[in-house]
């Protein structure tokens, strides 16, 4: 997109000027995509109507829900949903949902990033089998493997712990991490490497100093991707715990869904709850979380 | 100590130390690499998940493949991938496309396409399972008789259901994959088309299209597999029924073996995953002819 603007930036010559206006009328296209922004429209009236239906139920009441049109919002919307929702430990939830997410992605970055600086920066067998056991990593179903982490975590006395949710976590992350960081690494000019080393700096340093700060928007690219999983992950949660004191927030619409058996409203109350923390994460975030992955995938 | 630094300098100045690589290599094999030796081994034992773990030889094998189970699961999986990429692609493809244009309200488009992608996929389930009801879901609300069905409680047609949900939860992580990708092709490329006079049509079949190779076969090696891993999805949406009809591969693992107790079958299980979702990818590899991810698989 960038370069379709930059290649329509004005030429001196008055004489190509009018040429400059009409090819930028008709760039990217000719006429308009009639056909294409349809499509556009109706995907977005997919992706809507769930969402809307979702909301205006979780504001109605119980009788509202069976007497009403499904469709339509209630006459006299009402938080009592939200009120029961709120007074069934869900503080507890959101903390532990917290704790894992935070406790996963920030050591997952850590040892991601290293490692892609290694992979980029470095040579020899030792990182590039390291690169291609990652790469592999992205091709196995990761979860055919929660038989022996069940028995690991057991064995290890971590069964129904959050710690257990975070350790395994971390590892699933970490394939996809180190190759987006890694992508966005080989951009990163080599002469400011070797600058910085002509003054003398270790790899350490220039880990630190040079290669992170600028890529700050890669890292937290990564982040916010990891930390949606982790966020929104049901497996580890469903095997490796039980009690509600470890209980994480997907869980706990699952056992919600028991709890309030035909009280709907309840249920789907709690599904905006548990979502609201990502979408103002989202709303923050979003230019950044993008672009960074068009940008991290398409490499 | 001077001279301990003038080495080190020395092995540095061929790049950084292997050593940066090695806390994410441990964790990647403890919770990984060393599961999926694990998963192997486990399969040839008997294990109820508690007691002890004795080794059983291949019958946890000859239950799994003579279980008709396992292939109603594996033949619901290979639907499942096959319908839910036919779904997938072409939608995620065009939008790809449609977003990658220059106008400001398809950037905005691509904003609102993200939200499906920060819902849980129990969330998901939650929701469709209420939006689908019959009684009072959107059937009724809209009054359009064919959106009134039973559409989980119908064998004939749940299957579809679960693609739809899918797609929809997953289109727009491809629809951004296809915008990168678009979005990297050079606009001189377009501009020699236009001269050539091609129409937007011939542009996307001739320039955008194999212009998109690689970023096809990344979406699609991600799609493929990713298949493999629908396991919350569709266990909070329909728990694999009715009866049989949407009890794909890992959530027939996860019944095994945690429902069940047989945890030697859900790993026999386990492995036929592994074993698919490597073949599959290694396919799809091969059939994009060498290319960047190949070659990085690779290591070339």
């Amino acid at each position: 997109m960038a370069s379709t603007t930059q290649l329509a930036a004005p030429p001196a010559e008055p004489a190509t000027s009018s040429e400059r206006v009409t090819r930028r009328g008709k760039s990217p296209g000719m006429r308009p995509n009639i056909i294409g922004a349809l499509g556009g429209w109706f995907w977005l009236a997919v992706i809507i109507l769930p969402v809307y239906y979702v909301i205006i139920t979780s504001l109605k009441d119980q009788a509202g829900f069976f007497t009403t049109n499904p469709m339509l919002p209630p006459a006299e919307p009402t938080l009592s949903n939200y009120k029961l929702v709120l007074e069934q430990d869900f503080a507890q939830y959101f903390a532990n949902s917290l704790i894992v997410t935070i406790g996963s992605v920030i050591p997952a970055l850590l040892v991601s990033f290293m490692a892609a600086y290694a992979i980029v920066r470095g040579s020899g067998w030792f990182v590039s089998s390291t690169n291609k056991l990652f790469l592999l990593g992205l091709a196995i179903p990761l979860h055919a493997t929660i038989i022996p982490i069940y028995w690991m975590i057991t064995r290890a006395q971590m069964y129904d712990t959050l710690l257990a949710l975070i350790l395994p976590s971390i590892a699933f992350a970490i394939p996809i991490s180190v190759l987006i960081l890694s992508n966005f690494m080989r951009d990163v000019p080599n002469e400011l490497f070797e600058s910085m080393r002509l003054d003398g700096c270790s790899d350490w340093t220039m880990m630190w100093r040079l290669a992170l700060p600028l890529m700050r928007p890669a890292v937290v690219t990564v982040g916010i991707y990891n930390a949606l999983h982790v966020w929104n992950g049901f497996l580890f949660p469903l095997i490796l715990t039980q009690s509600p004191s470890t209980r994480v927030l997907p869980l706990s619409l699952w056992t919600f869904q028991d709890e309030f058996t035909a009280n709907i409203p309840a249920v789907l109350a709690s599904v905006v709850l548990a979502t609201l923390p990502l979408l103002v994460l989202y709303v923050v975030a979003r230019r950044q979380l993008l672009s960074g992955l068009t940008a991290g995938f398409s490499k | 100590m001077a001279s301990m630094i003038s080495t080190r300098r020395r092995a540095l100045s061929r790049g950084p130390s292997g050593w940066l690589a090695v806390p994410a290599l441990v964790f990647f094999l403890v919770f990984a690499v060393i599961p999926l030796v694990g998963v192997l081994f486990l399969s040839f034992t008997s294990w109820d998940g508690l007691g002890e773990i004795r080794l059983d030889g291949m019958s946890s094998w000859a239950a799994v493949l003579t279980d008709p189970v396992t292939g109603n699961a594996l033949v619901v999986t290979a639907k499942i991938i096959v319908f839910s990429f036919i779904a997938q692609a072409p939608i995620s493809l065009l939008l790809g496309v449609f977003t990658s244009g220059a106008q400001k309200y398809r950037a905005a488009l691509a904003v609102l396409y993200f939200v499906p992608l920060l819902l849980s996929s129990a969330a998901v389930a939650i929701a469709f399972k209420a939006l689908l009801d019959p009684n009072f879901g959107m059937g009724p609300g809209l009054g359009i008789p064919a959106l009134t069905q039973d559409w989980l409680g119908n064998s004939d047609l749940v299957l579809f259901v679960v693609v739809f949900v899918i797609a929809w939860q997953f289109v727009p992580f491809h629809t951004l994959i296809y915008q990168g990708g678009v979005r990297q092709i050079p606009a001189s490329l377009y501009e020699a088309a236009q001269i050539d006079g091609a129409g937007r049509i011939k542009q996307f079949f001739h320039v955008t299209l194999p212009q998109l190779k690689y970023t096809m076969i990344t979406s699609s090696t991600l799609m493929v597999v990713g298949s493999l891993a629908y396991f919350d999805l569709v266990f909070v949406l329909t728990a694999g029924g009715p009866g049989y009809s949407t009890r794909l591969l890992p959530l027939h693992m996860y019944l095994t073996g945690f429902k069940a107790n047989d945890m030697g079958a859900a790993s026999a299980l386990g492995v036929i995953l592994v074993v698919i979702g490597l073949v599959l990818a290694l396919l799809l590899q091969r059939l994009g002819g060498r290319n960047r991810s190949a070659s990085q698989l690779e290591g070339a």
